[in-house]
């Protein structure tokens, strides 16, 4: 028999049964709940008197739109009347089921993706579910995370199973090592543009080599996140000591004896040295340079020392049509170097980007400096609350405050806009987070995804500058 | 999904054709947490004269008297009888949801829109297509002396109190579906066997996952 590959090995030791239409029935270690697509889900349960199968493979938080700010207030802090019913909708259904919850006014509360991993509730080998498809992110423990729809998570918190065919296996091979000043944000927006964002579709991907195995925990999940913004079904990394350092401790994270039963179990999630993989791409991290989306898709990316493409000398008629749709839509011009775009807005955050590390990286960046004149709003948005604690502590909020920074509470904020923190009309952000669509930040709103590091620069500048001069 | 069950009930006849999705249920009812609610504003600009608001109460709105479900003689109607094209338009399950939660189980209509019709199967809603002629009785029927019917899944009929019984055609696999009340969820609870099964051996080899704790 060939080798297994890391989702192989995953997927196999969860396929409760094949049917008889060659669906198999796949079994789910953790759901992860938010208070946007769960409400109809518990209700489609009280409906059916069916219970949640399995109580405590449930962890619920709310994020897609709590505010960022007077979040002391807890509950009366939230304006918007339908924000504020989904939310005390969420603590009904998780008291009512008896679901862990990190509520809006626990330190603990946070973007679901940030939470999990930060708690230690995700863990390698798991599969992993929640009602947003950027659940992608906990692959990088060797998890098997992904985005499911309303109905599904009904489904998930009825039977504790998932429906599906098996994906194909996509390496993603890369070799050397990231430079200083470039992020594992910068690989994935080089992955996506050079795959295109239906390049995986029907895969998952493994992030494998040099440059991967050299990233932290924080790094492989800004990875992992956005493998759905290349259509995969989700992505992954293997297991190895840095996987096993950042989950020993945590919460969930089991202790003792049962922590060595882990650890054997969790060493064998690594692709077999013979294992197929049905795609591969190979990588070098070495010459990468910093990323900036300057189009309406996260495939629209170019290095920061280059232009924005020009649709005439694109061969590809459908393509041409694209770039220009995205032009007109972001107000750019063809050739228009990347360094000229002038922005208005920052933001700082998402599950993409907002753990410590990112706010490290920003914080070395701004340190002394002050946020640019022309930018109407610099936006810090941690990614839990223990983030922002954390932060705290380490003097990076001050260093931001005093640039200028807006230092805020911890959801989702201005990634999807569902919150008050948006962008006006034809205004440029630099947004770590991980969508560019029209209207993603704001109606009319113009996104331009980069690292962290990146989008503190830009901060500074008033446009986009390369990073790596200044660090 | 509940099970779908034969019985028998008075049928309402709206004489329109094509009525679509934002007429079952107008799109600023959509704004909601729940698959729940909707009932009061099925058919909503019909049914009322002001225009409707989501979290306002029945009492406080303007009853249209002269639309056909208002009438004191349909009330507590199971069966909508219905014109070609029922349910066209948008997608929105909101207009299944709606028509369920008013109290109606079947929907008899010459012929359906597609999303809609497949939408009814998910939720336990059946929807019968019978021909014109069929149809045409039927309205007459019931905008006349009244019209009670049984309705019978498992033989395939509709028998009037008076007259003769009508036969109709099913899909075999979503007949099944909707006698057994089994919906994508109950075909897995099928599986529980097998589910509680592997679950014995998955926290036998790995008792460190959260679920474990039950
Ligand atoms: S931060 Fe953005 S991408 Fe991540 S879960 Fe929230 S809304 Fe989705």
């Amino acid at each position: 028999m060939a080798g297994q590959t890391v989702y192989d090995k995953v997927w196999s030791d969860h396929e409760v049964g094949v049917r008889e239409d060659g669906e198999s029935l796949l079994y789910i270690d953790l759901q992860l709940l938010h208070e946007v697509t769960s409400p109809q889900a518990f209700e489609g349960l009280a409906l059916n008197h069916r219970p949640l199968w399995r109580t405590g493979a449930n962890l619920a938080t709310p994020d897609h739109n709590v505010p960022t700010e007077r979040r002391s207030e807890g509950l009366a802090g939230i304006d918007d009347p339908v924000a504020h019913e989904q939310v005390v909708t969420l603590d009904a259904n998780c008291k009512a089921y008896g679901v862990t919850q990190f509520d809006i006014l626990d330190k603990r509360q946070g973007i679901v993706h940030v939470v999990g991993p930060e708690q230690g509730a995700t863990m390698p080998g798991m599969t992993v579910v929640c009602g947003d498809s950027h659940t992608s992110t906990h692959g990088a423990f060797a998890a098997l995370a992904q985005g499911i729809g309303t109905s599904e998570v009904e489904h998930v918190m009825a039977t504790q199973c998932l429906a599906q065919r098996k994906a194909g296996n996509f390496a993603i091979e890369t070799t050397g090592r990231l430079s200083e000043g470039v992020y594992a944000k910068d690989l994935v927006l080089a992955i996506i543009a050079r795959l295109g964002t239906a390049g995986a579709t029907a895969h998952t991907l493994e992030y494998r080599g040099e440059a991967v195995q050299a990233l932290s925990m924080e790094g492989r999940m800004t990875l992992c996140n956005m493998a759905i913004e290349a259509g995969a079904r989700a992505g992954m990394v293997a297991v190895d000591d840095t996987t096993l350092e950042y989950v020993h401790g945590r919460p969930f994270a089991p202790v003792g004896q049962m922590w060595d039963q882990a650890e054997t179990y969790w060493r064998t999630l690594v692709s077999d040295d013979d294992a197929v993989f049905d795609r591969m791409e190979r990588f070098d991290a070495t010459a990468l340079a910093p990323f900036v989306t300057w189009g309406t898709s996260p495939e629209l990316g170019v290095p920061v020392d280059g232009a924005i493409p020009n649709p005439d000398r694109e061969a590809d008629p459908v393509k041409a049509e694209s770039i220009r749709l995205a032009l007109a839509y972001m107000g750019l011009s063809a050739d228009q170097p990347i360094t000229d775009i002038q922005l208005d807005r920052v933001f700082i955050g998402s599950c993409t980007n907002a753990r410590i590390e990112d706010l490290r990286a920003v914080a070395q960046v701004v340190r002394g400096r002050k946020v640019a004149g022309r930018i109407k709003q610099a936006l810090v948005v941690p990614g839990s609350g223990l983030v922002k604690a954390q932060a705290e502590a380490e003097g990076i909020a001050d260093v931001l405050i005093e640039a200028g920074f807006d230092w805020r509470d911890a959801g989702c904020s201005m990634c999807l806009a569902m919150n008050p923190d948006k962008l006006g009309p034809g205004e440029h952000c630099a947004s770590t987070s991980n969508r560019n669509f029209e209207g993603r930040q704001g109606h009319a709103g113009r996104t331009h995804l980069v690292s962290p590091a990146m989008a503190a620069a830009a901060a500074i500048a008033g446009h986009f500058v390369d990073v790596r001069e200044w660090i | 999904m509940r099970a779908f069950q034969a019985f028998t009930g008075l049928v309402a006849p709206l004489d329109r054709a094509n009525v679509d999705t934002d007429q079952i249920i107008p799109k600023q009812f959509l704004k909601s947490i729940k698959r729940t609610g909707f009932g009061d504003n099925l058919f909503d600009g019909w049914r009322y004269l002001d225009e409707g608001h989501p979290g306002q109460t029945a009492n406080e709105r303007q009853i249209n008297h002269e639309f056909v479900l208002n009438a004191p003689r349909y009330q507590g109607a199971r069966v909508l009888l219905a014109r070609d094209n029922f349910g066209c338009g948008s997608s929105r399950e909101h207009a299944v949801w709606a028509l369920m939660e008013y109290g109606f189980d079947v929907v008899l209509a010459p012929s359906f829109a597609d999303i809609f019709y497949s939408n009814c199967f998910k939720n336990g809603l059946l929807p019968i297509v019978l021909d014109e002629e069929t149809i045409e009785k039927m309205f007459d029927a019931a905008q006349s002396d009244g019209l009670v019917v049984s309705v019978d899944l498992e033989s395939q009929t509709i028998v009037p109190q008076e007259g003769e019984a009508v036969a109709f055609d099913i899909d075999p696999v979503r007949k099944r579906k909707l006698l057994l009340g089994l919906d994508d969820i109950g075909l897995t609870l099928a599986e529980r066997d097998r589910i509680v099964e592997f679950e014995k051996k998955h926290y036998g080899q790995m008792p460190w996952l959260p679920g474990a704790r039950g």
